[in-house]
This record gives structure tokens, sequence and C-alpha cells, in this order.
């Protein structure tokens, strides 16, 4: 019995390692050319349960906490564990404070303690947060990675196509799947990837201001990626300039030298996401989907895919009972 | 029961839209502080060219709740009246938070566009709430234009600062005793709604105070409550200060021991 993933996103390709490590058979599809072509190549690859609790539900944290773990064990070498920094201007240093008060998990890190740890941020900012069980990934890096990985595990994927006669399907198609789930919506992101030798950063760095929170985060080849926008709408059209400033701004004011660094990307994407911006594994008319990531697609998809490979084995072993072939 | 431009509301909460946790948690926020009236700004990104709007569009609209769309980040009289206009065939309703703002920073309104702007918006049909500051003769000039609800401040938007000047909100009071006046940015906690309220204000609009609040649920109800009782003590003619103390039982008859 092999099961077919459709969508090779990160909930899809999750979902595949996931089931593949039960030794389970596996197809993936998905209509693009490769697993660059969708939301999750936009990411910016956070494992920050503790730092997203400060807008989030409980279940961000409890679901989010074993993720770094997860990509671990199915990534060696690709998860960097420094931790999240979180800084604020100056004049908007009470935003640190409120930030402080959402969140567990950090610890509030003076001038010299943020010069040692970013030594390229030294004398910038007199006060920080440390979360310093976070990590982050390269999602341009991990969903290849994770392809590749599973290529080696057996796992078939057909890209650019649309397979299906399967007796069991998983949809992880995120926002295409919204004309057949009406509660889903999207959530458009903007991105930019900035590249600068002038500058190096260890951990992701998040910018608090009281009208857009961004992050930093540091990617191989001097490059940055600053996002992100959170935006009511499902449009998927070029990032505009308001918030291309917007972004480039706050990546200005947590280093001057990102104001000679080259824009090498724009990227926009839509998150899935359900009314309370939490992801659902659902059963319905027998397929199983997992979608409603919103901006938490690398940190929650290890948690979903545990349940959705959880349900999907126990549909396999009733067919399988079913058919008179168990045992 | 306040009365908006022929529009009878009996909540004097009126609740922007953006910044919530969630949407789910949008709608029980709304509908705990029982609100009739909501704002949403129309990012140009939502009406997509095509005036379809997503899926926060849908969950506003089973709220089944009057919208007050508005013209947030605006900083310019064109920009502005294109914005209200999108907005009236998105929305489809005439009514238009009037924003116009001066200064990027500060997000204080440029009165002078804001005057400009309404008299176009008024002139096309649009009945005008406009943001504006405590000042007299905008007030004026407002009305002038046609605009029959004035939006004063009391503090910079989402600066939770309260009421910073009482005596210009008064005086703003007493300047226009029949023009329904709802303050419209600055309100940080529930304390800050009741005594603008206590002070003869009609109604209060909040958006961050409640959106960013840790519980925004809770948050919602406690200012429906202090706006409530701020409304109320207005009508039942509060005390005024005075310099010494005044003894609440009386003191003739009684022996003195010291």
């Amino acid at each position: 019995m092999t099961i077919l993933i459709k969508g090779a996103g990160v909930a899809g390709l999750a979902l595949a390692a996931e089931l593949a490590r039960r030794g389970v058979a596996v197809s993936v599809t998905d209509p693009e050319q490769s697993p660059l072509g969708n939301a999750s190549s936009m990411a910016g690859g956070m494992l920050a349960p503790w730092c997203e609790r400060a807008s989030a539900e409980e279940e961000v944290l409890t679901w989010g906490r074993h993720a770094a773990d997860w990509w671990d064990d199915m990534l060696p070498g690709e998860v960097t564990r420094n931790g999240t920094l979180v800084v604020a201007p100056g004049r908007d240093r009470a935003e640190l404070a409120r930030f402080a008060e959402r969140t567990s998990g950090h610890a509030v890190i003076d001038a010299d303690r943020i010069a040692e740890l970013e030594p390229d941020l030294a004398g910038r900012f007199r006060q920080a947060l440390f979360f310093e069980g976070e990590a982050h990934l390269d999602p341009r890096r991990a969903l290849p990675g994770l392809v590749d990985m599973l290529k080696g595990r057996g796992v078939r994927f057909h890209f650019g196509e649309a397979l299906r006669a399967y007796s069991l399907e998983a949809d992880c198609t995120g926002f295409a799947r919204a004309a057949d789930d009406p509660e889903l919506r999207g959530v458009r992101g903007e991105m930019l990837i900035l590249r600068t030798a002038e500058i190096s950063l260890s951990r992701p760095v998040r910018l608090l201001h009281p009208r857009f929170p961004v992050y930093v985060a540091p990617r191989q080849d001097n490059c940055f990626m600053v996002g992100a926008t959170m935006i009511e709408s499902s449009r998927a059209g070029p990032v505009s300039v308001r918030s291309m400033m917007e972004l480039m701004n706050a990546a200005y004011s947590l280093h001057p030298a990102f104001g000679e660094a080259e824009v090498v990307e724009t990227g926009v994407g839509v998150r899935p996401a359900y009314p309370d911006n939490l992801p659902r594994v659902k059963i319905d008319g027998g397929v199983v989907s997992v979608n409603g990531l919103y901006r938490h697609g690398f940190l929650l998809a290890p948690a979903m895919a545990r349940q959705a490979a959880d349900l999907l084995c126990e549909q396999i072993s009733g067919m399988e009972l079913r058919n008179g072939t168990h045992g | 029961m306040l009365e908006l431009y022929g529009r009878a509301v009996s909540s004097r909460l009126l609740l922007g839209t953006a910044n919530y946790p969630s949407p789910a948690v949008l709608q029980r926020a709304v509908r705990e502080a029982g609100a009739q009236i909501v704002t949403v700004s129309l990012r140009r990104e939502i009406a997509g060219g095509s005036g379809r709007v997503g899926g926060f569009w849908s969950l506003i609209c089973d709220l089944d709740v009057q919208v007050l769309p508005n013209t947030a980040g605006c900083h310019s009289v064109k920009e502005a009246v294109l914005t209200a206009q999108m907005a009236r065939e998105v929305f489809g309703v005439n009514w238009i938070k009037l924003e116009v703002i001066g200064h990027h920073d500060t997000l204080q309104p440029d009165v002078f566009a804001l005057v400009e702007a309404a008299r176009i918006l008024i002139d096309d049909g649009f009945e005008v709430f406009p943001y504006t500051t405590d000042d007299l003769v905008v007030a004026d000039r407002l009305l002038d234009a046609g605009c029959r609800v004035l939006m004063p401040w009391c503090a910079p938007i989402g600066s939770a600062r309260g009421p910073v000047d009482k005596d210009a909100l008064r005086s703003l009071r007493a300047h226009v005793p029949d023009i329904p006046l709802i303050v419209d940015a600055g309100i940080g906690r529930p304390s800050h709604a009741a005594a603008v309220m206590e002070l003869g204000y009609d109604a209060v609009l909040l958006n961050t105070a409640v959106a960013a609040a840790g519980d925004p649920v809770a948050m919602a109800k406690a200012f429906a409550l202090a706006i409530e009782a701020g409304h109320l003590a207005a009508g039942a003619q509060p005390l005024e200060p005075r310099d010494v103390a005044v003894p609440s039982t009386p003191v003739i008859g009684k022996a003195v021991f010291s």
C-alpha cells in the first residue's frame, strides 16, 4: 500500500519523512517543478516557538518546542542552534519589556553580552532578549535536502505532474486547497534577500517596532533573509514599494551596513491559515489533510506530520484488516 | 441611543480590526464587547485589483456588524480620496473614516489635507468620520465641509497615553454640543476610556489597546464596561473636585475630642 502525498512544501515533505521513518511506502506529487516553487521556500526557517508565543496560542509552543530536534534528526547538520536575539530601537524599548512579559525561555542581556554574541551589533543596543533554546535553518537547503534524503529511502517524487487514483491520499497543498476548504484564508507575506559581506550574524535577530516586527536571518554566502510582512490577502503579486521600504528600513536600523547591501531577491508567498492561525490535521471524505501552517511552517510541520502519520497508519491497518492482508 | 449619520447604535465602543493574534480572537473580542461598528483598513493588496476580498473579509462579515472602512496610511488628499472610493466599491458602504496622516512617525493628522479631502468626499456622497486633533477651528472647518461626526484623538495613535489634555477635550465638547464626538486614538486602558466618556464624549474607537493586550477578549469586555460606566456617569452629573475635605456625615451634634 502506497500513500500519495499531494504537495511538496514543508507540510508534505515532513509528512513523507515521518511516514518513511515508519516504513510506509510514499509517493509525492507537486505541480511545481521543484520543492522550491511553493510558499515554504519563502519562509524564514526560524524554529522559534518561544518568540512566536508573543502573539500566538500556547499550542505553537507545545507543538513547536521539539521541532529543532526533529529537523536535526532528519537533516543532520542543517539546524543551527544559536538561539534568537530580540532587540528594539531606543525609542521602542517599551516594546522589549512587553515582549519579555509575553514570552518565556529568554534572558535579558546587556550591551556587553550582545557584543559577545553578535560582535557586529556591538554598541548598537543597550538591551536585548536572548532566547537560547531556539534554532534556525535555511528552507532553501532543507526542502531539497529532505527530497534527496527521502529519495534515498525509496520515496518517489513526481514534480510537475498531477497524480491521482491512489486509494490513500494526503493533501498538503497549502493555500491551493482553499477552494475545497472554506475555512482556509491566505495571508500574504513579503520578504527580501540581501547580500553584504560587511556584517555577519550568527542567529536570527528580531527587531521590535510598534508597527511592524521584522527579523533578519543569516543565510549562507553573506546573504540575509529579511521578513516578513503579514497582509490579510491571498494576492500573490509582486512586493509593494511600501512593504519593501519597511523591510529595508528595518534591516538598516538593525545595522547601517545593510544600506550598502545588494538586494538579491524579493519574494512573495501566500500562507494558508485557519481562523485561529493554528494548523489542523483533518479527515474529510477519507482524505487526510495537513494545512493552515500560517507563519509556522518549519516550526509546526513536524508535529503535524506526526499527527497525520498516526491517522494514516490507522487507516492503513484498517484497510489491510478489511482486505484480509494483515498478518 | 447614539445616532451616527441617521443610524442608531447602542454600543459606544467601536473596534478596529488590525493586529489581533488571529481572526478568531478578533471575532471573540468584538462579540464579547458587543461592538456594533468595526473599522477595516483597505490595503491595496486586499482589493487585489479584482474587487474580491479574501478570507479575512468573510470572517468580518460573519460578525454581522456595521463596517466603517478607513483610509489608514494615506498621506495626501488624492491618496485618501482614492482609497475611500475603492473602499466604497469593495465594502459597499458610503461611510468612511478619513485619516490623512501628516507626519510619518507620529501619525499626527494633516488637518489641512483632512478638511480638503472631507469636502471632496462629502460632495461625492460619502458620510465622513474625520480623524482629527482637538483643535476647535479645525472642528469648525470640518463641520463647514459637511461632517456630522468628529473623531478627535486624545493622544497620538498607539501611544496608549490616555487623555493628555482634558481641558482641550472639554472645550471641544462644549464647542460642538450637538455633534457626536468619538475619541479615536491614544487610549491605552479602560480607565482612559471611562475618563473621556465622563467628559461627555459619545463613543470611543479602539484598536491597539485591545488587539495587543495579553488577552484581547477580556480587554474588549473591560473597555465595554468602562465606556458604559463613563457614559452613565456623564449623565449622572458627577461631583467636581474641591480643595478641602468635606465630611459625608454631619458633624453637628457630635462630640469633638481633638
